[in-house]
């Protein structure tokens, strides 16, 4: 009796609420979204001037003035960009590719296979996950300058080699391959066994299908911790060929007297491209970040 | 289908303990899977973390001086740190961040996550655009920001001027020793918050809707609900989110090596930047390794503190 009394006060009551919520979401994405606004905006500037003048006010905001890409081919011409992005791209990605297969290899004996000092391992692994690679940064720095690489070299210092390899196996990406292998049902495999199947096939041909889900997600998190990567590349490499975008975006912001054109239109070729990634993959990203808060 | 027709068939005829001949093959099988990351982690993770307990013993530099022998010098190290300033002023800074920065930004995270999980239009619009910083690399975004700080005329002096009608600012954002450390604390929750949203938001989809019909019929009003549903529910998510927010505070170091360097006076440096300074910049391994094991057992403890926290609920 009580209920259709409510329901149309209920409803009464909640559209201005719903007003609020949105109101409220939109100054919010204001805050996110305003400095990437007027990275784009004063990138398309080609006035040094203009944009010094417009940064305290509104307009900082807008496609005023006088628009160009002059910008951006400054800064073609002034570092070398493509190079700089070239590298970023190859050492995330390198990093991705082979520490899926690593990291999803070792998993795969963890979850399925039996053989002597497996729970050791296992716990071993899972107490790696503490160690912060910031915590052996230095000695690893020792370590990797006296290595000795293939075409002769004593020192892994300025290469690629020395901002990937180290990154390849991670004790995190493997938790995550071994939690969701312990769910697949065994009798797939069971049935591949008495068929004679190799332990390799087994995990290429009926693992590594039912697992697309966390081979996402730990692609997408190796990928956007290692694609920003910094400290190590600054201390590892000099040379500017094999220098990635980080540290060629200090270098370039370091360079006296500041066009903060240049370094807008520099910041927004970085950007873009994976923001493009971003939103076509949305859902992908956003489950997996989702999925790594379920360790612990 | 594909699978019946492995030419490998394993030799069950010919061995006479077929199962004992099986099991030593899955024996080193299982091996060769473990073998590549495992040999990395070794020689990448473990080895170097090993090498930082040894190191913090010696007065090792970065490249050896053939005139002067690397020596053992016992627990100095240990001992010289906390007569360090910068390094004492770093931890208090790491500190300071956390104290500020993860309730601050939990609980931004938490009200973004609730806010976008109203089921009205245009919602995945919106999640979209507060999860965007998180995919802004920090090397850019804080070059962009020391722009937006800029001390004279930066849009963010005249946003408060304008809003404060003229009675407060310009600041010297970066310049000021006492407001540098807040300007970066902003600019770090300002990129990592989106993260937090979508660990809460799948925290908060995971709660049973009938615990809220029931509070309902109950006569809990949305306060109510809040804080009797919402937050014991979402427990586990938030020591997680908490945890993990107090050990990046810790990492913390592109921003401040991009934006002041640790300055002005020390007032933004932080115990990964005195670390890199240290070890890499000033070439004293021996000591920087020192503070990393110090590091390291500081973030240990907070990984504990979770397990802690976290077991009686399970």
């Amino acid at each position: 009796m009580q209920r259709p009394a409510i329901e149309p006060t209920k409803r009464w009551q909640k559209r201005p609420r719903r007003f609020g919520s949105y109101l409220l979401m939109t100054v919010i994405a204001l805050f996110s979204l305003f400095p990437i606004v007027f990275m784009l905006v004063t990138a398309l500037k080609a006035d040094e001037g203009q944009i010094l003048r417009e940064m305290s006010t509104f307009a900082a905001f807008l496609p005023t003035g006088e628009l160009s890409l002059q910008n951006f081919r400054d800064v073609f011409a002034r570092v070398p960009f493509a190079r700089y992005l070239i590298n970023s791209v190859l050492i995330a990605f390198t990093i991705v590719l082979f520490g899926l297969v690593v990291n999803s290899l070792i998993a795969y004996a963890l979850a399925r296979m039996q053989f002597r000092g497996q729970k050791l391992l296992l716990a071993i692994i899972i107490a790696l996950i503490i160690i912060p690679f910031q915590a052996v940064a230095v000695p690893l720095l020792l370590i990797v300058n006296q290595l000795p690489w293939f075409d002769g070299r004593m020192t892994w210092l300025d290469s690629y080699h020395v901002q990937i390899i180290p990154f390849i196996a991670d004790a995190f990406s493997i938790f995550l391959f071994y939690q969701f292998f312990l769910n697949i049902p065994k009798d797939i495999e069971e049935a591949a066994l008495v068929d004679g199947a190799s332990r390799f096939r087994m995990y290429a041909q009926i693992i590594v299908p039912l697992s697309r889900p966390v081979f996402a997600t730990v692609a997408i998190l190796q990928f956007l911790t290692h694609w920003g990567d910094f400290l190590w590349p600054l201390m590892v490499v000099r040379n500017p060929a094999v220098r990635p975008l980080t540290v060629g975006m200090q270098a370039f912001f370091g360079q006296m007297p500041r066009q903060w054109g240049d370094i807008m239109a520099f910041a927004t070729m970085v950007t873009l491209p994976v923001l493009i990634i971003f939103l076509l993959f949305q859902k992908w990203f956003v489950q997996s970040v989702a999925s790594s808060g379920v360790k612990g | 289908m594909t699978i019946l027709k492995s030419p490998t068939a394993p030799p069950k005829a010919t061995a006479r303990t077929p199962m004992l001949g099986w099991k030593r093959r899955e024996q080193r099988v299982a091996w060769a899977f473990v073998a590549p990351a495992l040999l990395l982690l070794c020689i990448f993770l473990i080895a170097p973390f090993g090498l930082a307990f040894y190191l913090s013993l010696t007065d090792q530099r970065l490249v050896p001086n053939l005139n002067i022998p690397t020596r053992f010098v016992g627990f100095k190290h240990y001992l010289a740190m906390w007569q360090d300033a910068t390094f004492v002023r770093a931890l208090l800074n790491n500190f300071l961040f956390v104290l500020i920065v993860v309730p601050v930004q939990t609980s931004f995270a938490l009200f973004l996550a609730i806010l976008v999980n109203q089921k009205i239009k245009a919602i995945n619009f919106f999640r979209t655009i507060y999860f965007i910083p998180v995919v802004t690399m920090m090397a850019i975004v804080a070059v962009v920001w020391t722009f937006l700080y800029n001390p004279d005329q930066g849009i963010i002096n005249s946003f408060i001027q304008t809003i404060s009608f003229g009675q407060l600012g310009p600041y010297r954002w970066l310049e000021d020793p006492k407001l540098a450390f807040p300007a970066i604390m902003l600019m770090s929750i300002w990129q990592g918050v989106g993260f937090q949203m979508v660990i809460y938001l799948a925290g908060l989809q995971e709660i049973p809707g009938e615990l809220y019909e029931a509070a309902e019929l109950d006569g809990a009003d949305a306060w109510q609900q809040f804080r009797f549903v919402t937050l014991p529910q979402l427990r586990n998510t938030s020591v997680f989110v908490v945890i993990s927010t107090t050990i990046m505070a810790f990492k913390l170091f592109d921003q401040v090596e991009i934006m002041t360097k640790g300055g002005p006076n020390d007032a933004t440096v932080t115990a990964m930047l005195h670390i890199v300074n240290s070890g890499f910049r000033s070439q004293k391994v021996g000591y920087a390794s020192a503070l990393s094991v110090v590091f390291f057992v500081i973030v240990l403890l907070i990984s504990l503190g979770q397990r802690i926290v976290t077991r009686p609920e399970r």
